[in-house]
This record gives C-alpha cells, sequence and structure tokens, in this order.
C-alpha cells in the first residue's frame, strides 16, 4: 500500500511522513501571503489538521502537494480578509519631493498602507507576482484559478497601486 | 498601464515589503501530534438537535413542505 493510499485510510505515521515532507513549503508558501511568522506557523498547523481531518476525501492517485497548497492559499486568503488594514489611508497626505530618509521611511510607510488596502485576492496574487516573484502558473495552481485571474488580479492591483501612489505622490520620488 | 508600470510598482513593493524569511523556525509536528490527540470538543448542542427533530416531524405531517424546505438549503 502507497503513503497516499496509507494516508487516506488514517495512518498516523503516514500522516506523519507527509505532515514532516511538507511542512516546510507549506509554511514557506503561507509566510509569503500573511508576511507573520507565528500567523504563519498557526495556519500551516490548521492546514494540516484540515488535511487530516477530511483524508476520507483525498483520492489517493491525486496530487497531494496541490490539495495542500490550496487549503492553505484558502486559509490565508481568508485569514488577509478577516485582517483590518492597520492603517487608513490619509486623503490629506501631501506629495514628497525630497530624497532624505525620513521622507523615504514615509513613503515607504505609504506604499504599505496602500497595500494593506487592497482587496485580499489582489493583495495575495500580487505578494506571490511581484513581491516573492514566484511563477503566474504555480500562484494559479495554489489558488484553483485560470493563469489569466492571477494576472487579470495582478494587472488590477498595479491600476489600484498606482493610482494610490501617484495621489499620495510616491510614485515621483524614484523617477 | 504597460510593463515598465508593473516594474516600477513592483521595485516600489519589494522596497517596502522585503520578502519573508521562509524558514521554519521550529518542527510543528509536536504540536499538530498534541492536536491529533485531543478529543473532538465539536459535537452539536442539544438545540441543533431538537430543531432537526422538529424538521423531520413537520416534513412527515406536511410532507408538500420538503420542496420548500429544498429551496432554503
Amino acid at each position: 500500500m502507497s503513503l497516499l493510499e496509507r494516508f487516506a485510510k488514517g495512518d498516523l505515521d503516514a500522516f506523519e511522513t507527509l505532515f514532516r515532507e511538507f511542512q516546510g513549503r507549506i509554511y514557506a508558501w503561507i509566510v509569503r501571503i500573511v508576511r507573520d511568522p507565528g500567523i504563519a506557523e498557526d495556519l500551516t498547523l490548521e492546514t494540516f489538521w484540515r488535511i487530516f481531518r477530511t483524508r476520507g476525501r483525498f483520492d489517493a492517485g491525486a496530487d497531494f502537494s496541490a490539495w495542500a497548497y490550496r487549503i492553505a492559499t484558502n486559509l490565508a486568503l481568508s485569514h488577509l480578509r478577516s485582517k483590518r488594514p492597520e492603517q487608513e489611508y490619509d486623503e490629506t497626505l501631501s506629495p514628497v519631493s525630497s530624497h532624505d530618509s525620513a521622507l523615504r521611511r514615509e513613503s515607504r510607510e505609504q506604499i504599505q498602507s496602500a497595500f494593506a488596502k487592497l482587496p485580499a485576492k489582489l493583495r495575495l496574487a500580487v505578494t506571490m507576482a511581484l513581491i516573492e516573484e514566484r511563477p503566474y502558473s504555480e500562484i494559479a495552481q495554489a489558488l484553483g484559478v485560470p493563469e489569466g485571474t492571477v494576472k487579470s488580479r495582478v494587472f488590477r492591483a498595479v491600476r489600484i497601486l498606482r493610482q494610490q501612489l501617484n495621489r499620495m505622490g510616491v510614485m515621483g520620488v524614484t523617477r | 498601464m504597460n510593463e515598465p508600470d508593473q516594474n516600477e510598482i513592483s521595485t516600489l513593493l519589494r522596497e517596502a515589503l522585503p520578502p519573508m524569511n521562509t524558514e521554519l523556525r521550529r518542527d510543528l509536528w509536536p504540536t499538530m501530534l498534541r492536536r491529533l490527540e485531543q478529543p473532538s470538543a465539536r459535537t452539536a448542542p442539544w438545540y441543533d438537535w431538537a430543531l432537526a427533530g422538529s424538521v423531520a416531524v413537520v416534513l412527515c405531517l406536511f410532507p408538500q413542505l420538503f420542496l420548500l424546505l429544498a429551496y432554503h438549503l
């Protein structure tokens, strides 16, 4: 009997083997999305808890890795949705016109603020595609959507960020 | 929107939000094992069973309401 068949039948040793093989990769994927090691550990445990609970529905011939990444991504997305942006966008922010470090820090905070206000799905797409530079195909598989959908989400996120950063005067800093 | 726009946003984002350290700091298996060994606290409360019983009784008395129930599920 294969490892996945034993896991699907509830064999705890088989689950431990899978857990040890995948915990690092699942954690790495989640921490890129949620950007908090503590929360990423909790979500990694929750991912494997759900995997174990629903093992009866797992087809031993299917791709375990794809299944695990899908569950992890959905959990991370739910976390992003539940988390409110820590800082509200201030419409009165004045444009940044100098290169000194205080202003750079300010513009960094403005970028973080604009990023935090993106809808969760767009934030996830832009994090994985533009910050972590993961391939679109990998993101699409983890989300269970076509590659075109990921590209479209990145496109929309970039457009929103550009509008907000232009309004804040941040885009001009790097030109 | 074009490629340079996306590249510029990408650069700004990477400056403001550097890529995370993706190394797992500890083995999570002992925590997972503790969780697996805990008895499940998820049992249906008594009022869920009462509600299910009531619905079953109503459906036995008025089977034509099944479609209405199915519509709301």
